[in-house]
């Protein structure tokens, strides 16, 4: 069982994990955010690997990237930084990036070193389904690696089954047709999706994502499946003018 | 069929579809409709009418005397130029925009580089009464402002695209992006052979009216179907796919690639993917693209906006790989050399994507009867302030070579 296993037998409501871009506001950043994000309580960290076109992302969270891209964060600092994380704190992590980027590095070589520096799970929304499942997947079982695919409100059931299937630990529930950092009360519409959510019986656990920003939509997203995920509006905080510990622990707070 | 597509979308190794899930729904509707809806009677009557009646096809197969005598061999211009919208960027558009109203779809989006897709599509969106919106690059809105102007006069919508380099791949993006926000009303009529599996196919099918015709005009002329060498630009390569399609599984057919050197390969501004590209993914499909060993792609440089691309289309890539292709590289300088040669010799102005293509006859020898097909992809009126801006240059060099 890896951290994020552990996680979800634990504890089956109001997961709180938290998205940000490695390397950003500055480049030695990570630590100290992932370290914060720790001492709060935060559930599990989603660490964004800075893509120069991320698809699925939207303008803030490619924003950061772009910045942390210049500061000159690359993989390789991503898993010494990792390694540095994992020193002091057993909080579960995911990394979150695009398959090209696994692809460059070299897939083996790269689920070796996610393993070697305590990463427990991956979120590469380009990587689709039947490639994974035919090429990856038992390398990821090798190494306890875990898996969270998407699925949207325009996910058919079939496949919804096969997302729950290949996944391992959460599945990553996009609120809302959208990119990431589209901020929006909850439409009727989308309450039917998540009605739909809460029934799914899924063997993993189910995460709720897009945007969720606030307590309000935090504890919504909270109603309808285990926890949620917030990215963007943690993103915006960390770029106000207060120190970063300081912007962290208000933001945090603010959620919980 | 060793060039063709498989029914998982790949060529060869290039190819598939690595979309994230937002995006799977809507790809997957167009796959399916575009399979069924493109077969129907109904469908072609309709889609080669439009060519015939509303673009003005058969282009002409033009022997041109004068830069044929100059090269030596036999150099056939297929005349793309003589479209409507002035490319053949309204091929695929007439297409695609009958499958989007087959299929519904109430709004449409497209990314531009050279504004001759974007003008492509806002004309077939005017001529069928639907929304359009075109993501264009900060830069390129700059550098093509007639196109821009074109766009905005039959209704369409210009969204400048501020990200990254703010050329052709960051307006990608940002159309994908749009996508991901829209996905049920909306269809995206992507211009070039690139993207996720069914575009590259279906856009190639489309343009594949161009060897078509190649091949009944040479039949008509010289009583041969094929010619011996063909040639076209490649940024995405969906004038190269058109001109090529009919030819691939013909390796009698020598297949020839000019993409755009920017201001020399190795010089840190160019748009030289297969040179300096290696395997991976950009917009959805495994391909041949210019990245950094990161994997972070890399900001493409060409003067011609509808080459500065980082990727090439993956059946290019295949074709490449597989050396049934050959490829060149041609610069800025060369390119404006080939505009103007052709514009003194043929009384053609063609457009700098084009030019490129041209650039290569001064490159390679052909023999004397060698029946050479170059695809004139677009005409130059968009490109006059770069030519303009580069006429003192020209003069002073024709004038030495005067002297």
């Amino acid at each position: 069982m890896n951290r994020i296993e552990q996680l979800f037998s634990e504890k089956k409501e109001n997961i709180l994990n938290v998205y940000f871009t490695a390397g950003y506001p500055k480049l030695d950043d990570t630590p100290k955010v992932a370290r914060a994000l720790s001492s709060l309580g935060v559930d599990l960290i989603e660490l964004g690997m800075p893509y120069s076109d991320p698809m699925a992302d939207g303008p803030t969270i490619q924003q950061s990237s772009q910045v942390a891209l210049k500061n000159g964060m690359n993989l390789r600092l991503l898993f010494k930084q990792v390694q540095e994380i994992r020193a002091n704190t057993q909080i579960p992590m995911v990394l979150m990036g695009y398959y090209n980027q696994m692809m460059q590095f070299g897939v083996e070589h790269f689920l070796d070193r996610c393993m070697e520096v305590g990463i427990d799970g991956l979120i590469i929304p380009d990587l689709p389904l039947d490639v994974f499942e035919n090429k990856w997947k038992t390398e990821f079982d090798k190494r306890k690696l875990s898996m969270s695919f998407l699925m949207t409100p325009e996910t058919s059931n079939e496949r919804i089954k096969k997302i729950d299937q290949l996944s391992n630990g959460f599945v990553y529930v996009v609120s809302q047709s959208s990119i990431t950092g589209n901020a929006q009360s909850i439409s009727k519409k989308q309450l039917e999706y998540f009605e739909k959510v809460k029934s799914l019986e899924f063997k993993n656990a189910k995460l709720i994502g897009f945007g969720i920003h606030d307590k309000v939509s935090f504890d919504q997203a909270c109603r309808f499946a285990h926890g949620a995920i917030i990215g963007s509006a943690f993103i915006k905080a960390l770029s106000k003018t207060s120190s970063l510990e300081n912007n962290i622990k208000d933001f945090i707070t603010s959620i919980r | 069929m060793k060039y063709s597509v498989n029914d998982k979308g790949y060529y060869g190794k290039f190819g598939g579809a690595f979309i994230p899930e937002m995006l799977f729904a809507p790809i997957d509707e167009l796959r399916k409709n575009y399979q069924l809806i493109a077969k129907e009677v109904e469908f072609q009557k309709e889609f080669h009418s439009l060519l015939k009646d509303y673009v003005g096809r058969p282009s002409p197969l033009y022997l041109a005397p004068n830069l044929s005598d100059k090269y030596g061999c036999q150099l056939y211009l297929k005349r793309e130029d003589l479209n409507h919208t002035g490319a053949h960027k309204i091929n695929n558009t007439i297409g695609q925009i009958l499958l989007a109203q087959r299929m519904g779809k109430k709004r449409i989006i497209a990314e531009t580089g050279a504004g001759q897709h974007g003008v492509a599509t806002a004309t077939v969106c005017a001529l069928m009464g639907l929304e359009c919106i075109v993501y264009m690059g900060s830069v390129d809105i700059e550098r093509q402002a007639p196109n821009v102007a074109r766009m905005k006069m039959l209704g369409a919508t210009v969204r400048p695209a501020k990200s990254g380099s703010q050329t052709l791949k960051d307006a990608t993006n940002e159309a994908i992006r749009d996508w991901i926000n829209n996905p049920s009303n909306t269809h995206y009529i992507i211009g070039s052979v690139v993207g996720p599996h069914p575009y590259p196919d279906m856009v190639a099918k489309f343009q594949s009216v161009i060897s078509q015709e190649i091949k009944m005009q040479l039949k008509q002329k010289l009583d041969r179907e094929s010619p011996d060498h063909i040639i076209a630009c490649v940024g995405g390569g969906s004038n190269a796919a058109g001109a090529m399609f009919h030819y691939l599984e013909d390796e009698k057919v020598n297949l020839i690639l000019v993409e755009a050197a920017g201001k020399g390969i190795d010089s840190g501004h160019s748009a030289a993917t297969s040179i300096l590209g290696t395997e991976g993914i950009i917009h959805g499909s495994k391909t041949i693209l210019m990245q950094t060993e990161d994997g972070q792609i890399v900001e493409p440089y060409s003067l011609s906006a509808g080459l500065d691309y980082p990727g090439i289309g993956p059946m290019h890539a295949h074709l490449i790989d597989s050396k049934r292709a050959e490829v060149f590289a041609a610069t800025d300088q060369e390119a404006l050399d080939a505009a103007y040669e052709l514009s003194r010799l043929e009384g053609i102005i063609p457009a700098l994507e084009t030019s490129h293509a041209l650039a290569v006859l001064s490159k390679r020898s052909f023999k004397k009867d060698d029946v050479v097909v170059l695809c004139l992809s677009g005409r130059g009126d968009k490109d006059l302030e770069t030519y303009i801006k580069h006429l003192p240059n020209q003069m002073a060099n024709n004038k030495s070579d005067n002297e």
